[in-house]
């Protein structure tokens, strides 16, 4: 009688791991938590920038992540938790601007990003950063294709 | 090593900055002419005579030269004829020396500011050439931008800002403002003051000097009460695109350059068409030829602007003349003096100002053509009052 009762729960729960797995498997799920590259173009959205970025001058020197994610553990996961899950978001119902802008908050990072890696050569532009207030000095305001740009 | 609170000699800062320094020395290169400006001293008097007819009975229109690097701040202005042969006020001095900072600490702003400028010559020529330094725009200790002088701070106050909230990139263009701007000395304390209560277009400017009433004198031969303009380099630049993209001063005239394996802002500050790979070519991605024939279309064009206006200015000054001349009362000639004024100041706004139009092209070509009709219709009123008599 237990069994009879439980078998519809039991059938839609496997209904629903079966889907997730489905969509898991077929969203490669998986990639997500590496630091491949070719993980951002499982989305078509992403094309354009990848395929840039294949031309761009840091191809050889950084990924996605290295720009795009903190370089902290804790940081890097939430990024990566959040941004997906506002990506799965804004591409299921298609609310995003085309081409997509990215947002203040990953924009500090990929500035955070910048100086991590080229201190040594912009150490003398940083004199007492944020004397002033917030720190702004925005790399990409004029370095704007070094890292990718789409290609036209 | 340790900077002093008052340290305004360069040399001093330079031994902690050595690379900064060493470009800063440069602003002592007469580094030639650009097709509108450069870095040379020649005589824009002999060069366009209508500017004496514009300014009669001002020092501009007995000594006019274009300006040179910031060393020669001091320098330049101690030779010129507009403080050898006339009287100015000591407030010259917060742009024209680098002791600035020092001498407000011993003497005070207020005393500097009413003081004769000639009572300071011993003291300026004890100093040298003592031009633009450090000290004034960065602080000694954290070498963080600051502003030093109370003008702008006042400025600044009365339209409810505060430069110490200012982000770093506004700046790195509100430390140019503390003298590439338009300004006037304010009642007998000869106070330095920005005309900005209104705001900072050439309209608010005129609107703050018609509320005090104010001339900056009479001129010679159409006895209208003048305005005589003075670089609005930051009230020009801040209606322009590039302003709007959020690009300060320092980007374009003191561009981020490499030296060895260090990268640092340019501190040999000029015109950025000496540069254009530095200064242009970081944003824009197209030829430097395409560039610099871009920048010249613009100025080309303001400066034909400009001429359309000067011929009007001319052709309403020698109106207002003859009617004068011919014995028309000054009651019947204050429509045309009043246009005069408003014409000219106009004008002035884009001729006193370093670029040629380039800092705001759209706005330079907005504000000539007021003045060009505010001209004729002076011009007009002027042959009127004469035809009336």
């Amino acid at each position: 009688m237990s069994f009879l009762r439980s078998a519809p729960w039991l059938a839609g729960l496997g209904f629903i791991l079966g889907l997730a797995g489905y969509a898991f498997y077929q969203g490669k799920g998986w990639s997500y938590l590496s630091n491949d590259p070719r993980a951002c173009v499982n989305c078509h959205i992403m094309r354009d920038q990848y395929e840039s970025w294949q031309h761009s001058s840091h191809r050889n020197w950084a990924t996605c992540n290295d720009c795009h994610m903190p370089h902290t553990f804790l940081g890097k996961w939430t990024t990566k938790a959040v941004s997906g899950l506002r990506h799965s978001v804004a591409f299921t119902t298609g609310r995003f601007p085309e081409p997509i802008v990215i947002t203040p908050w990953n924009k500090a990072i990929a500035l955070d990003n910048c100086v991590a890696c080229h201190r040594p050569v912009v150490e003398q532009m940083l004199l007492r950063p944020g004397v002033h207030g917030p720190e702004d000095l925005n790399c990409t305001a004029c370095h704007g294709n070094v890292g990718h740009r789409a290609l036209k | 090593m340790e900077i002093g609170e008052l340290e305004v000699d360069p040399a001093v800062w330079g031994q902690n900055f050595p690379l900064h320094y060493d470009r800063f020395l440069r602003t002592r290169e007469e580094y030639g002419r650009t097709a509108y400006g450069g870095g040379v001293r020649y005589d824009k008097l002999a060069e366009k005579p209508f500017l004496k007819l514009a300014w009669a009975g001002h020092p501009f229109s007995v000594d006019y030269k274009e300006d040179r690097g910031h060393h020669y701040a001091q320098l330049d202005q101690y030779q010129t004829k507009r403080t050898t042969e006339f009287k100015q006020p000591g407030a010259c001095l917060n742009c024209h020396t680098g002791e600035f900072v020092k001498l407000v600490a011993e003497i005070g702003w207020d005393t500097l500011n009413r003081t004769p400028y000639n009572e300071f010559r011993e003291r300026l020529a004890a100093g040298g050439h003592l031009g633009v330094t450090c000290a004034d725009c960065h602080d000694p200790k954290t070498m963080a931008l600051r502003i030093t002088r109370p003008a702008l701070e006042n400025a600044l106050k009365a339209q409810g800002k505060d430069w110490r909230q200012a982000s770093r990139q506004e700046m790195r263009s509100l430390v140019c403002a503390q003298c590439h701007v338009e300004y006037y000395f304010l009642g007998e304390g000869k106070t330095l003051t920005f005309p900005w209560s209104r705001g900072t277009s050439v309209e608010a400017i005129e609107a703050h000097y018609d509320a005090y009433g104010f001339k900056d004198w009479t001129h010679a031969i159409t006895q209208a009460p003048m305005i005589k303009m003075q670089h609005p380099e930051y009230e020009l630049y801040t209606t322009s695109v590039h302003h709007q993209a959020g690009v300060a001063c320092a980007d374009c005239h003191m561009p981020y350059i490499r030296v060895g394996g260090m990268k640092i802002s340019d501190h040999w500050i000029r015109s950025p068409l000496t540069q254009v790979a530095q200064s242009c070519q970081t944003c824009h991605r197209v030829p430097e030829a395409e560039l610099l024939n871009r920048v010249k279309t613009i100025q080309d064009r303001t400066k034909e602007l400009a001429t359309t206006t000067e011929k009007a200015l001319e052709d309403a000054i020698l109106a207002i003349q003859k009617a004068m001349e011919a014995g028309v009362p000054d009651e019947a000639l204050e429509e045309a003096r009043k246009l005069h004024r408003a014409a000219q100041l106009r004008w002035d706004f884009v001729d006193a100002e370093n670029s040629m139009g380039f800092h705001s092209p759209q706005e330079a070509a907005r504000i000539l053509l007021h003045a060009t009709d505010l001209a004729r219709q002076a011009q007009l009123a002027a042959e009127r009052a004469l035809a009336k008599r």
